[in-house]
């Protein structure tokens, strides 16, 4: 709903354009800052994996480096966006929209801070499902779009792995909905409710786990990152792709990486509530929930991504398709079955 | 017309020529994506009814899943048009039979509305009241009075995988596979040995 400092604002106009305008001016600040976060992960990235790899990484454009983002989109900016003549020009054009207005569109439900999300509608859960599982045609074209080989393995790569691990992400999160009894975001954050025993990653451990790592796959990064395997198939699905066309699909998979931080966050570490909740002897501050609880969870599993990139080889196609279908699914079932036993039983601190 | 009335019918107008580009379109691979795009759409009329979960669920379960292993296998495929065009006049009468069979299906239920049903009415007032969780009614409905028939769904469904997975599987003499278990289990002092050797010197 419209706030009321809004609505005052906007009095002149009829309501449903007040409406449009609202909702307009808080998408348009919330891109910006998701594609700022996104341009900052990257240059973090290079810090992150240069100290681990006992380098320095980039720190010559601006203080620390700070301005290397902007730099590199400056430069993928002025660079020539080359369709190969064989193409499939309208998909070729197409493919990497696809593949970031589902990730960006998803963050209208993540509910930021306490009692703010752009929509809080009821089926969150789902439609972040939905559109995630959406992101994958954006991939699936452009390999097929560019009428070139490794392109068109790194794509097919790309439908199998995602609809594997789909799955497995599936499983995780109706263990998370059978806890809160609810599809709502912001209902599924209050259930958790309690400091950091009560988060349902003590109880869910393993589909915390599962979740996390599918949503790894998901997002084709290492080691699960087959889909544009350098030393096998070049670049995978973009490997046509140069300029904006590139840095297009390129803020896609950053968009993503945040996004299933900010979902982990949420479904397992209660977004926005204080870890530190209830417990005696904590000054009331660092109770209270805040959105830089929920940024500092974002930042640690994004952290999380590098570390993982830095840490562990690539796996093969054949490990990940085991890992995905053999060992992940029925890990889910098993907890989904156990986590019915406890809520029948009612062991833990379940919502009745 | 109202707003929502608008949408409709541009969204519906959509959704048909998507749906007439299904069948039309030269390309396998264009015409599956025509089905995507009339998914979406319809996920947006039965938005644009209330029907939140309905809309979400067939965004995700056929744009999501079913149509990107559509597309997967559409793309190997070497299809040729024109020999699939052949025959259509020898397929044309079993296809408006087919055609017919679907519209008197609609019909009937349009027709079963008009009868006006207790049940239907009621689903339709609930929808009014403030804080009506579409979600949870049709969950509610399907884990209770319709939990046999849905049960019974659930079972064929999963006869149909195991039955896809006995009717694709092959088994060749002679294939070479790997024991997962065997390759994790293995140890570095399984593979290598070392050996201690005195240098030989040269005097």
């Amino acid at each position: 709903m419209i706030p009321e400092f809004a609505s005052n604002l906007l009095a002149f106009l009829p309501e449903w354009v007040q409406f449009v305008v609202w909702y307009g001016v808080v998408a348009v600040i919330l891109f910006i800052s998701v594609i700022l976060t996104m341009a900052f992960l990257t240059l973090a990235e290079r810090r992150v994996i240069g100290s681990i790899q006992a380098r320095i990484g980039p720190n010559r454009v601006g203080p620390f480096g700070l301005l290397q983002p902007f730099a590199d989109v400056l430069k993928l900016m002025v660079k020539e966006i080359v369709i190969p003549s064989n193409s499939n020009r309208f998909l070729f054009v197409v493919a990497p929209l696809l593949s970031v207005i589902p990730a960006l569109a998803a963050w209208a439900v993540i509910p930021l801070w306490p009692g703010f999300a752009v929509a809080d509608i009821n089926a969150g859960v789902l439609y972040l499902l939905a559109l995630s599982s959406a992101g994958v045609y954006g991939i699936i074209l452009a390999g097929w779009a560019a009428n070139s080989k490794y392109a068109f393995l790194g794509a097919m790569r790309a439908a199998a792995q995602m609809v594997a691990y789909e799955i497995a992400m599936g499983f995780a999160v109706v263990g998370v909905i059978m806890a809160a009894q609810s599809l709502n975001l912001t209902d599924i954050i209050e259930a958790q409710r309690g400091g950091v025993l009560s988060f349902y990653w003590f109880w869910l451990l393993p589909l915390a786990v599962v979740f996390f790592v599918s949503g790894l796959a998901e997002t084709n990064r290492a080691p699960f990152d087959v889909v544009e395997g350098e030393s096998e198939i070049v670049a995978g699905f973009h490997v046509e792709y140069s300029g904006m066309a590139f840095a297009v699909f390129f803020v896609a998979e950053y968009v993503n990486m945040i996004l299933v931080s900010a979902m982990t966050a949420v479904f397992f570490f209660g977004g926005w509530l204080s870890p530190l909740e209830g417990y005696p002897g904590v000054p009331a501050w660092l109770q209270a929930p805040h959105f830089l609880w929920f940024f500092l969870k974002i930042s640690f599993f994004l952290f999380c991504f590098l570390w993982f990139r830095a840490t562990f080889p690539r796996y093969r196609y054949d490990q990940i398709m085991r890992l995905g279908w053999k060992i992940f699914i029925p890990v889910t079932l098993v907890w989904i079955f156990v986590e019915g036993l406890m809520l029948v039983y009612e062991i833990g601190p379940w919502r009745s | 017309m109202s707003i929502p009335e608008i949408l409709f019918y541009a969204f519906a107008a959509v959704l048909v020529v998507a749906a007439i580009g299904v069948i039309t379109a030269r390309n396998p691979v264009h015409a599956a994506l025509f089905l995507v795009f009339a998914f979406f759409n319809s996920a947006v009329l039965w938005l644009l009814m209330e029907a939140e979960f309905l809309a979400i669920v067939l965004a995700l379960v056929y744009v999501g899943a079913v149509m990107v292993l559509f597309l997967f296998v559409v793309m190997m495929l070497d299809i040729n048009v024109a020999q699939m065009r052949q025959g259509f006049t020898r397929y044309a009468p079993l296809g408006i039979v087919i055609a017919l069979i679907v519209v008197a299906e609609i019909a009937s239920v349009v027709w079963v509305r008009s009868l006006g049903d207790e049940e239907l009415s009621a689903a339709a007032a609930s929808a009014d009241v403030v804080g009506y969780n579409n979600t949870r009614a049709l969950g509610e409905l399907l884990y209770s009075k319709y939990l046999y028939p849905f049960e019974v769904a659930a079972v064929i469904l999963l006869l149909a995988i195991v039955a896809a997975i006995v009717l694709t599987m092959r088994r060749r003499a002679g294939m070479k596979q790997q024991d997962v278990a065997r390759q994790v289990a293995v140890r570095a002092r399984d593979r290598v040995r070392i050996v201690k050797m005195e240098a030989e010197k040269e005097t």
